[in-house]
């Protein structure tokens, strides 16, 4: 009888631990959908747009200050 | 231009890492999801800063060996470009913690931590601002930001580490393992660490150098 019971409990530690392993096995969910469709490419478009502008910005203001130190020299 | 191609490689590297950062393929983690990438630009802000001002330490300690006000200028710009970043890294931090972990601010030992950080040396500049002569505000400064560096060692890396937090890399780890990088993330990570400290670094030299003609300008006037 006692065997039974540790048997019995056992088994359900056992499936217990299956379903909470399971759990941690399910899908995390993750931007797919937006990969499929390709769509995710416009934002990086834009955001390098953006990241590009700001460069060149920078870029400008580089040569705008070198000019600036020639003149002061 | 031969000494411009280190902004060259800080362009290239940012928009790989714009460019990269979206498509290349992240691990699945729960919680996270995709907002995992956000590492990629988080992240560098922190190590943009901590360069940046240890760049402004350096000149600091410079400035109280030679009393040259050429490092002060460098310092304060450096300070202030560091700010920059640490602004943007706190900003970006807040956003992301209202995503994953439910709200904009915890008081948390890292997220505290870099809040005083920030207000330490907020106070480096208005103590430059209180005093009036150069070479006092200068030595002043110098000293007090030697002082701000090693608190900020204490309040983001050590303090961090002793108690558990929230945060990745904290509560005992040193690094970032509990996002699991993987191979194809430092693939992304590494140069997009290198390449936004390198636009800080431009900016930088950009603030030395227009601050330096206005200095020039004063003179000859």
């Amino acid at each position: 009888m006692t065997s039974l019971l540790k048997k019995s409990a056992f088994l359900i530690a056992m499936l217990l631990s299956a379903s909470t392993f399971a759990q941690e096995n399910a899908q995390v969910e993750m931007a797919t959908g937006l990969y499929q469709s390709g769509k995710i490419y416009v934002v990086v478009i834009v955001m390098s747009l953006i990241f590009v502008g700001i460069a060149g910005y920078l870029i400008v203001l580089d040569r705008k200050i070198s000019k600036l130190e020639k003149e002061n020299k | 231009m031969k000494k411009n191609w280190w902004k060259i490689i800080a362009i290239a590297f940012v928009l790989y890492t714009i460019i990269a950062g979206f498509i290349v393929p992240v691990p699945a983690q729960p919680i996270l999801h995709e907002t995992i990438r956000n590492l990629y630009f988080h992240v560098p802000m922190w190590f943009s800063m901590m360069t940046i001002l240890f760049v402004s330490l350096w000149h600091s300690i410079k400035y109280l060996n030679k009393s040259n006000i050429q490092s002060d200028i460098i310092a304060t710009q450096a300070a202030n470009v560091g700010m920059l970043v640490g602004a943007l890294g706190l900003v970006t931090g807040s956003v992301w913690a209202k995503y994953t972990w439910g709200a904009w601010w915890v008081a948390d030992t890292k997220l505290n931590g870099a809040a005083i950080t920030m207000l330490i040396y907020l106070a480096y500049f208005v103590l430059r601002g209180s005093i009036d002569e150069e070479q006092k505000r200068a030595r002043i400064a110098a000293v007090y930001n030697i002082f701000a560096y090693v608190l900020l060692i204490v309040f983001l890396m050590i303090l961090p580490r002793m108690s558990d937090s929230l945060h990745p890399g904290n509560g005992g780890n040193p690094g970032f393992n509990n996002y699991d990088l993987d191979s194809n993330m430092r693939m992304v990570f590494y140069p997009a660490v290198i390449g936004w400290i390198l636009l800080t670094v431009w900016i930088f030299t950009l603030r030395v150098r227009i601050e330096k003609l206005k200095r020039k300008k004063l003179f000859n006037d």
